[in-house]
Parts: structure tokens; C-alpha cells; sequence
């Protein structure tokens, strides 16, 4: 590999998950984000926010690039790693896209929520309407241009929808400070629309949570 | 050479010197009337550090990293060996535009002591004796090779460095900076190293050690004063060694079973294949630019490390509440500081909380790569500065400026 292609940084364009968690974060705030790729939404939030930010990435070739870029990031995994941060140790542990991939999603949801006085987490909902629809109309398992893998070589282990998920922040006692859902073409859906209606319209949702005292 | 080479220097116009001799051969400074209080107890007195310097320092001395060498290397890391006629061992990392960039950064790289290149070792007078040290020399430790040169960075009033890296055994003086001087290094850089030597590699520094004291010519360590020299065990250490630096695929790719300048196997015990032929030209090479003591004390210096043990086991209580911020590299095809152990380190550091980065660079070179031409440790060292640099508001302007 070339010294130019790691170090190389073309712009494009913010994920829309990205955009909303930065609207969460709070500037100077210490953050992990965990499953954060080359490092594209530490590197939004550093510049944008000035956070002060690390990360954990399964793909060495990942961390490789977002360590040439300057960023605090080690190899390491959502599941197993967790455990070695101390209590607290960072204002928001963020997980973007990446729960559904995670082998144990709840303890996963528990240890961000030991790590941090808060977590986001952005995760496809698979309530969407089109989702329900491949699998209604065509009885097969839904392939979208955003979940573009078979169900055999999926990395996605651990689907759900945006009620799921609610339910097991009720579970391990998180608050949902904040949830916002994204419909297919990247726009927020209001909060004055009911919920079930996320749950069908949302193609991605944000959620801010917080320990329950 | 200059004539300053090997003389004492007990005059405080230090750090001029350091200044306008960035680039040429050693600089070295004695510590008459300092003890350096080892770990085993003894003191050693007076002690002459080595060093070469590259860059300038700024003004308010923030620019500085120190560049720890491996177990046979030495303060020559980006400027020609006077022995050998070589380029520094890392001028691929080190030099103007280079990653660590020396014409940003005032850069220092001294011999540690128990070397033989101008540091106190071995091979110095004994004060007590006017004789060579050899066996009477103190056992050394990672931990006083660094307690060494915390005199040296306190010499040239330098409060905090601003990085601190090196590879294997450098590796160590890094981890061990971190660990007992957290708050005079602002950023770390251990690579392809430990926080304890394995037993394993400990096996492999006795194999060495045993080859030269099996040789009849070291002469119980006084073999300066016999003018003797166990050239031979100290090349078979150096093979034995040398063979853990690299790796099967390595020597696979770059030697196979070919035979040496002949079209069959002899059927005798000449060197008949390239491997052989290799591993014979290192050990020999090596003999000529490197004291066979100093080899048995620096060997035992690794051998003994284990930050684990200082801390009761618990790797984490090494770096406890540390302000540092690292960047650890380790190596896919490195068996003798395998991945796994960087882990440990990575591992130790985020139950602190610290400000971490972890690369392991895909390389089929085994533990020499370190020393070799990959351009992503390049560019994973390259990126972790110019962030540290930030951090740390070193501006351009800063760089320029000379010390009044």
C-alpha cells in the first residue's frame, strides 16, 4: 500500500447519522466511538466540536488510515473490548451503525452507558417499510441499497426496528434523552408524528441515552 | 570524526554545543560528580552519556524527541556509523521532511549505558581499578538506561520532551519514559516491543550469552586486557539472534534453499547454502562494531524488564492516570514481540483512559521491519506527530526560532 493512499483524504459527503450525533455532542466533550471506521465522524467532531476523541475499529486497515490521520484509534472490537475502559471515563460513547453487528447488543448497550454519561446510538431499522414489504411481498430476506449484503454474508447479526430497540433501552434502564429517525432520503422525521409511524418511515434512527439514576 | 569525539565535556556551554553541531558525529558529556544510582543498588560514577543530535532546539525547548535505540544499535540513528560507513539505522524515519522531521524537531538519540559507543560500559576504565570494567561492571536495567538519560534531557533543560520512540528495546525505554517520567513525555511511540521480556526471549539471550562465554578468547570477561577477542561467540550470538529478527516467510522469499556460488551441495560443513553464507557475514560484520560485554549486559538488561511485576502484576498500574499520549505499533509477522504483547500494552492504557492509538502493520518481515521501509508505520508515525504537535501548540514559527 502506498504511502499516498493512506494518507489521501477525499472529501465526501457526512453520513446523515454523522450529522445528527454531532448535534448531540456537546463542544470540548471527551467521546469514543466505537466501530468508527476510517475515523469519519471522529474527524467531523474534532474539527467541528474540538471533542476530544478515540476510537476502537475491527479493521486494522481502518485504524491504520484514521491513525495516519491524526486520530486516536485502536484495533479492537465492540464486544470484547468494552470491558478494559473505566467507569465514566468519556461524556459520550458513540455507535454508529454498529450494534447490529455486535454479537451481544445489550451487554454492548450496557457497557456504553458504563463508559459514558451518554450514548448514541444510530442503527437501519429494520421496521422500514421497505424492509417489511421484500419480506412480505417476496417472502426473502431484504437486500437494500443500504444493507446490501445476502442473509449468509451479512455482518449484521443482530437486526432491529426502532420499537425493539426502545425496548431494550428499557430494559438495561437507559433514559432516551433524544431519538430522531431519518427516512429514505436522509430528512428527519418530525416528532409531532406518532411513533409507529418511525418505525415504518425511519430507514435509520439516532438515539441519545443516559443511565437511569 | 571530530576531536570532539570521546572528550569529556565539563563545561556548561552544553546546549550550544547541541545546537551548532546538529548532525555531526557524537557529542558526549561526562557526569563527574553525579552518581547514577542503578537498580541493583551499585552506583555508577562518573558516567559519560553519547549522543547525536539532529534539528534545533526552539526556544522554549517543546520540540524535542529522544530516539531510543534497539540492543545493537546506537546513537548514530540518522547520521553515517564511524565503524561501519553505514547511514544512520533509521534514516527512513529520521531526517529533514522525514516523518520525525528534524527540520521541525531537535532530535536526540543517545548510546545507552552498558553500550560501546562512547556511553559508559563495559569496555570503559574502571575508576577504581584504571583497568577495563568487563565483568566488574555493574548489571544495568532498562530502567537506569532511561534513569541515564533523564541526566542528559535535564542537561540540556529540557523539562518535557515532546515525544519519545523507539522499537524493541527502544520500545522498552519508551514504555519505561511513560511509566516513571509520565509527565516529562508528551507523547510516546513504543514499537514492536514488551512491557516484559518473554521467556522465550530470554531463552534466546542466554543461547547468546553462553556462545560468547564459550569461547576461549573472552577470557572471563577480561579479554581487552589480554588483547584477545571471542570474535567467534559473539558472531554465532549475533546468527542465533539475528534469525529471531526475521521471519520463515522472510527468509523464505529472500534465500529459499538456494545454494551459495556453487552448483551442489558439497557434502561437508562449508557455508552451502545463501542462508548460511548470510547468517555467517552478520555475525562476523558484527563483531567489528560491537564489545561482546556490553552484548551480556544489554541483553540482561532486557531480560530483566517486567513492568508488569513493578506494578504487582497489573500492567495497568504502569501508566496509572497518565497524561501521555501513545501510538503503539506492532508487527503481523513478529514473533519475537508478537502483536499480542502491543495488545497488552493498548490493553493497560485504556483502563487509564489514555489517549491511545494502536497500528498493526501487515508486514512478512518479522521484527526487523521496524528498521525496513514500511510506509504504513511511516504514515501512522507521521500522522500521530502532526497531531501531537497540535495538541501540543507547536506552531512553525516556534520551530525557527534559536535559542538566544
Amino acid at each position: 500500500m502506498s504511502n499516498n493512499q493512506l494518507t489521501t483524504n477525499t472529501p465526501k459527503a457526512n453520513r446523515h447519522d454523522h450529522l445528527i450525533i454531532k448535534s448531540m455532542i456537546s463542544p470540548n466533550a471527551r467521546v469514543l466511538d466505537i466501530g468508527c471506521g476510517d475515523g469519519a465522524l471522529l474527524e467531523l467532531l474534532r474539527t467541528e466540536k474540538n471533542i476530544d476523541g478515540r476510537g476502537i475499529e475491527i479493521s486494522q486497515k481502518n485504524v491504520n488510515h484514521a491513525v495516519a490521520k491524526g486520530l486516536s484509534v485502536i484495533q479492537g472490537d465492540a464486544d470484547s473490548d468494552l470491558v478494559n475502559y473505566p467507569d465514566k471515563s468519556f461524556d459520550y460513547a458513540v455507535l454508529s451503525l454498529t450494534i447490529q453487528a455486535t454479537k451481544n447488543p445489550k451487554l454492548v448497550l450496557e457497557q456504553l452507558l458504563r463508559i459514558a454519561d451518554y450514548a448514541i446510538v444510530s442503527f437501519p431499522n429494520f421496521g422500514h417499510w421497505k424492509i417489511r414489504w421484500q419480506i412480505m411481498a417476496f417472502g426473502r430476506m431484504p437486500v437494500t441499497d443500504k444493507l446490501p449484503e445476502q442473509w449468509y454474508d451479512t455482518p449484521n447479526i443482530h437486526f432491529c426496528t426502532v420499537k425493539d430497540f426502545a425496548s431494550l433501552c428499557k430494559t438495561v434502564n437507559a433514559n432516551i434523552e433524544e431519538a430522531i429517525s431519518i427516512n429514505g432520503s436522509g430528512k428527519e422525521l418530525s416528532n409531532d408524528i406518532p411513533f409507529f409511524i418511525h418505525n415504518l418511515l425511519g430507514r435509520e434512527a439516532v438515539f441519545l441515552l443516559s443511565k437511569n439514576k | 570524526m571530530t576531536n570532539h569525539q570521546n572528550s569529556p565535556d565539563h563545561s556548561n556551554d552544553l546546549t550550544d554545543k547541541a545546537q551548532t553541531r546538529h548532525g555531526s558525529p557524537s557529542q558526549n558529556i561526562t557526569f563527574e560528580n553525579t552518581e547514577l544510582k542503578l537498580e541493583s543498588g551499585a552506583t555508577l560514577s562518573p558516567f559519560t552519556i553519547a549522543y547525536e543530535s539532529y534539528g534545533t532546539l526552539n526556544a522554549d525547548k517543546s520540540n524535542a524527541i529522544l530516539v531510543c535505540h534497539a540492543l545493537t544499535g546506537d546513537q548514530y540513528v540518522a547520521s553515517t556509523h564511524p565503524v561501519t560507513g553505514k547511514e544512520g539505522w533509521w534514516e527512513t524515519l529520521v531526517g529533514p521532511g522525514k516523518p520525525i522531521d528534524t527540520d521541525k524537531y531537535f532530535v536526540i538519540c543517545t548510546n545507552v549505558i552498558g553500550g560501546c559507543m562512547g556511553s559508559t560500559g563495559p569496555a570503559s576504565i574502571n575508576p577504581e581499578t584504571g583497568k577495563t570494567y568487563g565483568l566488574d561492571f555493574p548489571v544495568i536495567t532498562i530502567g537506569d538506561m532511561v534513569n541515564a538519560q533523564v541526566h542528559l534531557i535535564d542537561k540540556l533543560g529540557i523539562d518535557q520532551l515532546f515525544s519519545v520512540i523507539g522499537g524493541s528495546m527502544g520500545g522498552m525505554q519508551v514504555l519505561q519514559w511513560a511509566s516513571k517520567y509520565s509527565s516529562r513525555v508528551f507523547s510516546a511511540i513504543p514499537i514492536a516491543t514488551a512491557a516484559r521480556h518473554s521467556s522465550q526471549n530470554i531463552a534466546f539471550h542466554e543461547v547468546g550469552r553462553q556462545a560468547v562465554m564459550a569461547d576461549p578468547e573472552w577470557k572471563s570477561g577480561r579479554y581487552l586486557e589480554e588483547s584477545t577477542n571471542p570474535r567467534k561467540g559473539l558472531a554465532v550470538a549475533r546468527m542465533a539472534a539475528h534469525i529471531t529478527y526475521l521471519s520463515d516467510e522472510a527468509l523464505h522469499s529472500k534465500f529459499g534453499r538456494n545454494l551459495q556460488e556453487r552448483e551442489k551441495i558439497t557434502f561437508g560443513f562449508d557455508a552451502d547454502f545463501q542462508v548460511e553464507s548470510y547468517l555467517r557475514h552478520q555475525g562476523f560484520r558484527f563483531v567489528d562494531r560491537f564489545d561482546a560485554n556490553s552484548y551480556l549486559y544489554i541483553t540482561r538488561a532486557m531480560d530483566y524488564f517486567d513492568l508488569f511485576a513493578e506494578h504487582d502484576g497489573v500492567l495497568a498500574g504502569a501508566f496509572k492516570d497518565t497524561q501521555t499520549r501513545f501510538c503503539v505499533v506492532s508487527f503481523t509477522s513478529d514473533w519475537l514481540f508478537p502483536t499480542r504483547e502491543s495488545r497488552q500494552i493498548v490493553h493497560a492504557l485504556t483502563a487509564n483512559a489514555a489517549n491511545v492509538s494502536f497500528v498493526d502493520i501487515e508486514s512478512d518481515k518479522g521484527h526487523d521491519a521496524f528498521l525496513l521501509n514500511e510506509p504504513e508505520m511511516f504514515s501512522a508515525i507521521e500522522g500521530f506527530i502532526s497531531a501531537a504537535a497540535k495538541q501540543k501548540g507547536l506552531s512553525e514559527s516556534d520551530n525557527h526560532k534559536e535559542i538566544s
